[in-house]
């Protein structure tokens, strides 16, 4: 076959945190006097690595998925491919045209109508005038928004503004694709028709790289798998073994954790146990989702912070996060004061309140908006099993909680 | 898309480190987003307002209006021979497209993050749209002018005032005009990315530069002393230019045009050089 059409050697992506977010000379001048100050070991400490040495190869024609958590390292890699931003050392080389889809309808004008903002559009992702203009009715049809099309896009639904933002992109023809989550957008039908772009695309030889938390679309479209955690490639190969693998990663953490001997300890901060519970304080990694699962983390605070939260973050098993809740949040602050010693921080999640799966928790602490001691991602999990009494079992309600609401129902009339 | 099958079509992504300087032929493969955002800015602007286009006469007709009351009659500042309202009238011409390209090019990184932030594209086509979209601006209030300069004749005193046969360079004082405010922009853009306090600096920038630019008195009322600054402003010799073109006002010395040619060939290769070196990244920093 050749040679590759992409083709990643070593790529890495350094932030800084300290110099994200610069927003006015005041704090420029304020860093760079706490850097003349102090050594400059610390200004070093603050990058932070989300991409580090991947390298990988796409032939021509494969559509490879790019799976992995919430900061692994996805939307730096496709920002790269993508050339919105530079990697820091590494290369990669693409043989052909590229297109990504990191957002569709960009650059649309809500004042132009669909018509004048395929034009836009589609220039914008890099095709001629008359290319556009050859698939202009493809377009249309594709984005069922025959009538509007004289109808500036300010006049649109939500649901034809987007399906018109990827009829243009999908008529792109470029030979790689770069695609991350469009398909949470529109509905279920229209989601369909742009899988079916999806696949349609590949088998005209074109390539394509997937970036999803969707298994069941990363399944039906991918041959090949790449999976990323902490900025790295920690799985490759057939989509089956490796999102089982990935899956499967998800069910053996535990309901308990204890911090393992020997990891460095934080000079300020230590988280050093976490499980989930009972209402009887018994260890469970189970739950009937009429049982409300609490959460209970040990730290142990090192000397005295004069500011700080702890936070924990609750992700399903597509990664998406359900909550984030800070211990200090029912307070109306963002952190507070706290003496050495070792705490013991406990919140339980409601029951009737998560739909049945696989969650997992990750716990951090910090000043908010400034800096993070420690953050554990996944550090506990648990299963909420389906309702017995709701009817509705087999036909999970959308939506990524599943709350139940008393009614109150009465006849007004 | 013919360059589909292109064997050499490879896109190498990796660091750059040193100076870029212009990726031509990028820019000439994108230049059919270049018309469509030139077309983009003149559709938007005439579809959000009432007046529409009507926008561009009103208000140089009241931006005249207003200095021949203060400056002419007030301040009694004289205006080099020529009636007041076509001093003013060629001094703005000059002076807004100058104003409004100078603070579209500036907010070129800042005004599409979300754009930049998800589609790459060469970044430069934004700034350059605004540059050539200003021109109908310019080419409608030439009309006002043209307006004005009949009645001025036609009402005639002395009528001491006419084109001069340097008339036709007029495009070339346009394009010193929109080289520089691109040149400045662009340095204006790659700071505002880095540190928002150039925002309020630009808007602030601009109006103190008009009173530093000879838009309501002309260069021979410079005070001998403060010769020298007017001289090094690289717009002090497009704006005298300009009224000795249309009006037969004094002709500048022509080591003033050198002088500024000079300075806007400095303001844009360094601006470019600067504006590259920020774009690549700067989705990293806002």
């Amino acid at each position: 076959m050749g040679r590759p059409i992409i083709e990643v050697e070593n790529l890495s992506k350094r932030y800084r945190l300290g110099t994200i977010g610069v927003t006015s000379l005041r704090e420029t001048f304020n860093r760079w006097w706490d850097g003349v100050r102090k050594r400059s070991a610390s200004a070093e400490a603050k990058d932070f690595w989300a991409l580090q040495n991947i390298s990988f190869a796409v032939q021509p024609g494969e559509v490879v998925g790019v799976i992995g958590r919430n900061g692994a390292g996805k939307s730096t890699l496709l920002k790269i491919l993508s050339r919105i931003t530079e990697p820091t050392a590494g290369r990669a080389v693409i043989r052909g045209r590229i297109a990504s889809l990191l957002e569709v309808g960009t650059g649309f004008h809500p004042e132009l109508t669909g018509r004048e903002n395929i034009y836009l559009n589609g220039a914008i992702l890099g095709m001629m005038r008359a290319d556009i203009k050859k698939k202009l009715d493809e377009i249309v049809a594709f984005a069922e928004v025959d009538q509007f099309i004289d109808t500036p896009v300010k006049r649109y639904s939500s649901g034809m503004y987007v399906r018109l933002a990827f009829a243009v992109a999908a008529h792109l023809e470029p030979e790689v694709l770069i695609v991350d989550e469009v398909l949470a957008v529109g509905d279920s039908a229209f989601q369909k028709k742009c899988l079916g772009k999806m696949s349609d695309v590949a088998k005209h030889g074109r390539t394509v790289l997937f970036v999803s938390h969707n298994m069941t679309a990363v399944t039906s479209l991918c041959e090949r798998v790449i999976c990323l955690a902490g900025g790295r490639v920690v799985m490759e190969g057939p989509t089956a073994r490796v999102t089982e693998q990935y899956l499967s990663a998800m069910v053996t953490h535990s309901a308990t954790w204890q911090r393992p001997d020997g990891t460095p300890p934080q000079p300020d901060f230590c988280f050093m146990h976490a499980r989930v519970t009972n209402s009887r304080g018994e260890t469970c990694s189970i739950f009937d989702s009429d049982r409300s699962p609490t959460i209970e983390v040990d730290y142990v605070v090192k000397r005295a912070l004069s500011d700080a939260i702890v936070t924990a973050r609750l992700e399903n098993s597509q990664g998406i996060p359900v909550f984030e809740v800070g211990d200090t949040d029912a307070l109306g602050v963002t952190g507070r004061p706290r003496e050495a010693g070792t705490y013991r921080g406990v919140f339980s999640v409601p029951a009737h309140f998560l739909s049945p799966g696989l969650y997992s928790i990750t716990v951090g602490s910090g000043v908010l908006g400034r800096m993070a001691f420690e953050v554990i991602a996944n550090v506990v999990a648990f299963e909420i099993l389906p309702a017995k009494c709701v009817q509705s079992v087999e036909k999970r309600s959308p939506g990524i909680t599943s709350p139940l609401f008393p009614w109150q129902t009465q006849r007004i009339a | 898309m013919s360059d589909i099958a292109d064997p050499q079509k490879e896109i190498v992504i990796e660091a750059t480190h040193g100076w870029r300087f212009i990726a031509w032929r990028e820019l000439h493969e994108y230049r059919d987003l270049l018309w469509l955002l030139v077309w983009r800015d003149i559709a938007v602007r005439y579809k959000q307002t009432v007046l529409g286009p009507l926008w561009y006469i009103v208000q140089p007709i009241l931006t005249t209006a207003v200095f021949m009351v203060i400056f002419s009659r007030v301040a009694r500042i004289p205006t080099d021979g020529v009636p007041s309202s076509l001093f003013y009238l060629s001094g703005l011409l000059l002076w807004n497209y100058f104003s409004q390209t100078f603070q579209s090019t500036a907010g070129t990184l800042t005004n599409n993050i979300s754009l930049f932030g998800k589609v790459y594209f060469p970044r430069l086509i934004v700034p350059l749209s605004a540059v050539i979209s200003n021109l109908i601006g310019v080419a409608i209030q030439l009309g006002l002018f043209a307006v004005i300069f009949a009645i001025e004749k036609a009402g005639l005193r002395g009528a001491s005032f006419g084109l001069t046969s340097a008339a036709w360079l007029l495009p070339l004082v346009f394009a010193e005009v929109a080289l520089f405010s691109f040149g400045i922009g662009l340095w204006l853009a790659a700071l505002t990315a880095k540190f928002r306090d150039f925002t309020v600096l630009a808007g602030f920038f601009v109006q103190l530069f008009m009173y530093a630019s000879p838009v309501i008195y002309p260069l021979n009322r410079v005070p001998a002393r403060w010769y020298f600054l007017a001289a090094l402003n690289p717009l002090t010799y497009p704006l005298e230019a300009l009224r000795h073109m249309l009006l037969g006002a004094n002709e500048p010395p022509a080591y003033l045009g050198i002088l500024s040619l000079g300075l806007t060939a400095v303001a844009l290769v360094s601006g470019l050089i600067v504006f590259q070196k920020v774009e690549k990244n700067f989705i990293d920093v806002i």
